[in-house]
């Protein structure tokens, strides 16, 4: 019996983009392995982060879950409903209660349509007429957002990129939805911006209880929005957890790599106060660029920028487990995962 | 030791359809040789276009320049086209952020790497190869022998950074300018570039201007920062001085509105209320009041009808909150909220 607090389950699901050429018959001569036989399980109202450099596949996983790609295998439970290939019909009243937030502000808002008619389009397709009418509904919701809601009859280009982020804030609001995957929501966004953004996010996020798929590729940002964090690589996650378990005791090497990239202001000669030694600024290197998911490496795909790769790396694919010394529900992929460490408290330090 | 660039009371307006827009409205800074000076700003604040006037790269029919920039002692503003030509590329060179558009999809990365070289040197096409080739290997291109026939479009992106950096450095230039090298990169791949400029740094003594908007890639890569907000510096000094006891409302704003990876998750950013304002109408008095919180720690209406100034060389914030009042209101109520 599946956990009935998990709303959205995926299993073994894969994106395969096919390549064509050839002439004068075109034929698929390869594939592009975006998403690679990936698990995943969301609960209801948790904020649950997605990271991973581009080109590891966490948007198609977004469009994936959504429906707005067709997987190449594995399946989607919603609600305990297999909807991996149900068709538009079937599909419609689960969309309602799933919402997209995406990434710019510029194109994903119809520049002829006003704010009102944006934010209302939800509710004309799935014919639903709130009490008090549909302006009325709107005019809150923009208020909920934080914008006037005597801009009803503006148009996007009136807006600056924060407002037009709220603005498909608002209009992912509209149906009330279970889950909403926003995809990058604040990456396009100044940094004074990003942040009144993101805690609008995490407002919601609490006070209406939807669950979030939040899909970024910046680990503070990710870091300080979810409760749990899958990190992806090259189409597969490489390491699953509770945000500590991510942040403070990370198992898997490329977690310990990417965290150790990220600079930060104020440290203390390099350290960073209650994570583990390897994940000061510098500590680890990567070379090198991820590998072409065209052609990825065998067994472990991180395995050729990998510092600790043996024989059995190449061999075998590491399967995504509870390593010794995990946390329950911690979960990394590696054949030689990084030892525990010992936590320690964080301290304030500027 | 002097300033390689000087720049003295810099002021950039374009003439559009709807008014004078105030790019950059007197800015002052000193870049020494072998040092990198970090321009801090967010979109629109002036950062890009003080270092296009410094290259000389704007359109002279609906752009407006003046006061002084001093490159080596040679004044530039005035500078005819002939003289900026032959600075260019040469004496001080560019890395934009945006690879695959900054380079010409149509000629192979070592053309584009030995164009700028034969230019102003006058090799062959033989020499100006090898060199093409020597700086891919600077750069860690690794078969740069092969590569260096490659387009653009068969390096990835980090390469593709390295590649321009390759070009910018191909004549030894004395002043390097870098337009966000790295916001369009992976944070692995950023650490590398910047690894890199620092290595190249220490090799040639270049004097270095990056430009960026993430205050974590400051402090781990230059020596000082200049904070720019509405064209105009807000602050200036040491990179240590800014992080660590930064003395502008709007660098506490910077501050407490990036998360980090140790900072406090129960408790929500604190972001700048309100938006950048327009470079056509600035509010009067300090560009950043409207944004404020500590208005009424000036008290009066200074704020509203005085600009603040910030003096043209040395650490100092351009704030009307008295240095104690700058102190304390950062130790006391923004430091502990960040993390």
């Amino acid at each position: 019996m599946a956990d009935m607090s998990e709303i959205l389950v995926a299993e073994g699901l894969t994106k395969h983009f096919p390549i064509k050429g050839g002439f004068p018959v075109k034929r698929t001569v390869g594939a592009v392995q975006a998403v690679d036989g990936i698990d995943l399980a969301i609960r209801a109202g948790e904020a649950f982060g997605l990271v991973g450099e581009s080109g590891c596949g966490k948007s198609t996983t977004g469009r994936l879950l959504t429906r707005l790609l067709e997987p190449t295998a594995g399946r989607i439970r919603y609600r305990g409903e297999d909807i991996t290939h149900a068709s538009r019909k079937e599909l419609a009243p689960i969309r309602s209660e799933i919402q997209m937030i995406f990434q710019d502000p510029y194109s994903s808002l119809n520049p002829r349509q006003t704010v009102g008619k944006i934010v209302s389009g939800p509710m004309e397709i799935n014919g639903i007429a709130p009490p008090g009418g549909r302006e009325a509904r709107v005019r809150e919701l923009l208020e909920t957002v934080g914008l006037n809601p005597e801009h009803y009859n503006r148009f996007p280009h009136e807006f600056s990129g924060g407002q037009r982020q709220r603005i498909g804030v608002a209009r992912a609001l509209a149906l009330e939805p279970k889950l909403i995957v926003a995809d990058e929501p604040v990456s396009a966004l100044d940094v004074s911006i990003q942040a009144q953004v993101v805690n609008l996010l995490q407002k919601l996020q609490r006070e209406l209880d939807i669950a979030f798929l939040f899909i970024a590729h910046d680990l503070a940002v990710v870091r300080h929005f979810s409760q749990r964090v899958a990190v992806m690589y090259l189409g597969r996650i490489v390491e699953v957890g509770d945000r500590d378990d991510i942040y403070r005791r990370p198992r898997h090497p490329y977690t310990h790599a990417l965290l150790s990239a990220v600079p930060e202001a104020g440290e203390d000669g390099g350290t960073r106060v209650g994570a583990p030694p390897s994940v000061s600024w510098g500590s680890i290197r990567l070379a090198g660029d991820v590998p072409s998911p065209i052609d990825p490496p065998s067994g472990c795909r991180f395995r050729t920028r990998c510092w600790k790769a043996r024989d059995v790396c190449a061999e075998t694919v590491p399967p995504l487990v509870r390593a010794d010394g995990s946390r329950e529900g911690h979960l990394s992929a590696c054949h030689f995962p990084e030892p525990p460490t010992v936590e320690r408290d964080t301290e304030v330090v500027m | 030791m002097t300033a390689f660039l000087s720049v003295r009371d810099l002021h950039v307006r374009f003439d559009t359809e709807d008014g004078t827009v105030k790019a950059v409205d007197g800015l002052s800074f000193d870049v020494r040789k072998g040092e990198t000076l970090g321009i801090v700003g967010e979109s629109g604040s002036g950062k890009s276009v003080t270092n296009l006037a410094v290259l000389g790269l704007h359109d002279p029919r609906s752009t407006e320049i003046r006061g002084e920039i001093l490159l080596d002692g040679q004044e530039l503003t005035a500078a005819p086209e002939s003289v900026l030509e032959k600075l260019r590329g040469n004496k001080m060179a560019m890395i934009f952020q945006d690879s695959l558009t900054a380079l010409s999809p149509y000629y192979t990365v070592g053309r584009q790497i030995s164009e700028p070289f034969r230019k102003h040197t006058g090799a062959s096409k033989r020499d100006a190869r090898l060199r093409a080739i020597e700086m891919l290997e600077k750069v860690g291109i690794p078969n740069a022998g092969l590569r260096v026939d490659d387009y653009p479009h068969q390096f990835s992106g980090g390469m593709r950074q390295r590649a321009m950096i390759a070009m910018a450095l191909v004549c030894d230039p004395e002043l390097l300018i870098a337009d966000e090298p790295t916001t369009a990169l992976d944070v692995t791949v950023q650490a590398q570039i910047l690894d890199l400029l620092k290595d190249l740094q220490q090799q040639t003594g270049a004097a270095i201007v990056l430009i960026t908007h993430d205050l974590g890639v400051v402090g781990h890569t230059v020596d000082e920062v200049l904070v720019m907000y509405a064209g105009r510096a807000v602050e200036r000094g040491t990179v240590d001085e800014v992080l660590r006891e930064p003395q502008h409302p709007y660098t506490w704003g910077l501050l407490g509105s990036m998360p980090r990876l140790t900072s406090d998750v129960t408790e929500p950013l604190t972001p700048i209320p309100g938006t950048p304002p327009s470079l056509l109408a600035p509010p009067p008095g300090c560009p950043f009041h409207p944004r404020c919180a500590f208005v009424s720690d000036v008290g009066g209406n200074r704020c509203r009808s005085e600009r603040p100034e910030l003096p043209a060389t040395g650490r100092g914030s351009a704030c009307h909150l008295t240095p104690n009042q700058k102190r304390t209101t950062f130790t006391e109520r923004i430091k502990p909220r960040l993390g």
